[in-house]
């Protein structure tokens, strides 16, 4: 039995032709059926994102196979044109698919959200009949796989967005954010995008200063916040855990004096401050004040490169735990099933095949 | 048999020490239930050992310094695995196996491992005086295990030079409370260990040892009451628990030599 995949992503195609070929969630699991029963095709899993759109297939001949995906695709969308489309044969298509569950191929490397999107297409696919013993077998080796990968090594570490990399912050001095509350002064895009993250976590408060009043009051109503005119926002800033700046201010608008007389009548209450403006909004000389974190958009990048490099480090750890399982399910393969009750026999034998939809 | 039991805990304590630096090093630390188990592996030994040593003493096993150490390193452990999981501070078991090992190494490298006979019949104010005062210390001890992880923690964020440990710990936050909260039971059951002291009466008001806690009781007190009155912040509190701790333990030793020498 041979094993293929053919596809497009974001590395081979662009959004225009990724929307072509891309197949609704609630269609994917009659699509996989169909194609699972197209003439020299047994089973089939279609995973379908906005990055990507690949369809796995066991089939008896390699050609048999690709053509019976061509002829689907061909029927539902249209033929597939120049090269964006890959095809794998059965050990590219292993090594591909427990490349993309643990999120080496993904556009933000390391991201998760693809491994749920993997299992769901997957939960599909297997609810309407489109797989057996060889995609089962493979999709649970990956799933396994993906768990590994990101339980030993350090590929999911840390934030690579601005957004994240200050909600990882917040909570490395706050722990739950649910009492936090937020001032943002500005309402840049960049700034919109933090508070928003800072929002789905659950913060207490969101008070919103801008110098037009209308754009504060729009922010604001999209968090669920209440906006303030911003002559008055040191009216209510003494009350605040975290300050995203983001004026076009030519000056500071928060100074160390302002700063220093609130801080010590809340000694044991600590200030997040994010400064998103260029020029700064906030005096780099509050970072002295005790109790203060100052981030300035340098430092938040630098934070999301560093995880991103450590992320960067470990690919190639990574790498060689996907060829160690790529190589154990290959032979797998070329054996068909094990003596002992029909069980896989991983390269690790305590690590036991999840279920399907773990 | 009885030091048999304490070194295979001291070993138990070593492998977790070693686990976490091993882990701290790969730059991949998961709190394991292989260092925990660790830590309660040595905890049984240590109780099996303190057990032994008060079958043979015929009292609560302090009768020196080296007892004290290793009764110290046990309130420790046992405050551990109360605490550690209750608020899933996981790291703090990796710091704490360190420092119990280390101490009980002392204990049996540097220190004499003579119990003090005493013919006299066990009082039983005394032994809780006693006893209550090390475990409260163990409390002090842990807090400021929690006061260092806290100020590296704290060290990260405000010089934005982050390492893989900061990944791991605690927010500075949770960190702040678990060392108020240790702060507090210590402080309690030294409040006890004294009252039951005093009920001895003019012989344990008048003793070195006495002053020397009452001084500690008053160090961890202005501790707590800055700490209520929002007076002092998490920081300095932690540096105090960490300087605080520091004194009592080089100050046992000089203490002993005193009461040692006022017993004489």
């Amino acid at each position: 039995m041979e094993i293929l995949c053919l596809g497009l992503s974001h590395h081979t195609a662009g959004l225009d032709l990724r929307e072509k070929f891309a197949i609704p969630d609630g269609e994917i699991a009659a699509a996989a059926t169909a194609l699972s029963h197209a003439p020299g095709a047994s089973e089939a899993v279609i995973v379908s994102t906005c990055n990507r759109v690949e369809f796995y297939l066991a089939a008896e001949q390699t050609a048999d196979g690709f053509a019976a995906i061509n002829q689907f695709l061909a029927a539902r969308a249209a033929a597939l044109e120049g090269d964006a489309f890959f095809r794998l044969p059965t050990e590219g298509t292993i090594r591909h698919l427990f490349r993309v569950v643990s999120g080496l191929d993904s556009m933000v490397l390391g991201e998760t959200e693809i491994l749920g999107q993997v299992k769901k297409a997957y939960a599909a696919a297997s609810g309407g009949g489109a797989t057996s013993r060889h995609l089962n077998k493979l999709f649970q080796r990956a799933f396994n796989v993906a768990k590994e990968v990101r339980t030993k090594t350090n590929i999911t570490r840390g934030s690579v967005s601005v957004g994240s990399v200050a909600v990882e912050l917040a909570e490395k001095i706050f722990g739950r954010l649910k009492h936090c509350k937020v001032m943002i002064l500005g309402a840049g895009e960049t700034a919109e995008l933090t508070a928003g993250a800072l929002h789905s976590r659950g913060v207490q408060s969101i008070f919103v200063a801008n110098r037009s009043y209308d754009r504060a009051v729009t922010l604001a109503d999209k968090m669920g916040g209440k906006a303030i005119h911003f002559e008055e926002w040191q009216r209510d800033f003494h009350d605040v855990d975290i300050l995203i700046g983001s004026t076009s201010a030519p000056h500071h608008v928060l100074t160390t004096a302002q700063l220093a007389p609130i801080m010590h009548a809340r000694p044991d209450r600590p200030l997040f401050c994010i400064d998103l403006a260029v020029p700064r909004d906030i005096d780099p000389g509050v970072a002295k004040l005790e109790g203060v974190y100052l981030y300035a958009m340098d430092e938040l990048q630098q934070f999301a490169d560093h995880s991103m490099n450590t992320r960067r480090q470990e690919v190639v750890v990574c790498e060689q735990m996907i060829e160690r399982h790529a190589a154990s399910f290959l032979e797998w393969l070329a054996g068909g099933w094990s003596a002992e009750g029909g069980r896989y026999r991983g390269p690790d034998p305590g690590d036991a095949p999840e279920g399907a939809n773990s | 048999m009885d030091r048999l039991l304490l070194v295979t805990s001291t070993f138990c304590f070593l492998f977790g020490f070693a686990y976490t630096m091993h882990a701290l090093g790969a730059r991949v630390y998961k709190p394991s239930r292989l260092n925990f188990f660790a830590i309660l592996t040595g905890f049984l030994f240590q109780t099996g050992f303190l057990y032994a040593r008060g079958q043979m003493d015929g009292r609560c096993p302090l009768t020196s310094l080296f007892e004290v150490i290793i009764f110290l390193a046990w309130s420790m452990v046992l405050f551990y695995l109360l605490i550690g999981p209750t608020y899933r501070i996981s790291l703090l078991g990796a710091f704490t196996s360190p420092l119990v090992f280390m101490l009980q190494v002392c204990a049996l490298l540097l220190l004499k491992d003579v119990p003090v006979k005493s013919h006299a019949i066990p009082n039983a104010w005394l032994e809780l005086h006693a006893a209550l005062s090390v475990v409260a210390y163990g409390a002090f001890a842990l807090a400021s295990v929690a006061g260092v992880m806290y100020l590296a923690q704290e060290r990260q964020l405000k010089t934005h030079h982050i390492h893989s440990i900061f990944y791991r710990l605690p927010s500075i936050h949770d960190l702040a409370v678990a060392n108020h909260r240790l702060i507090i039971t210590g402080f309690i059951l030294l409040t006890a260990g004294l009252g039951a002291g005093f009920a001895i009466g003019n012989i344990f008001a008048h003793s070195a040892l006495t002053r020397w806690s009452i001084g500690v009781w008053l160090l961890y007190g202005f501790i707590l009451a800055a700490g209520l009155r929002h007076r002092i912040s998490p920081r300095r509190v932690a540096w105090l628990s960490v300087l605080s701790f520091s004194v009592i333990l080089l100050s046992l030793g000089g203490l002993n030599f005193i009461s040692e020498k006022a017993a004489r």
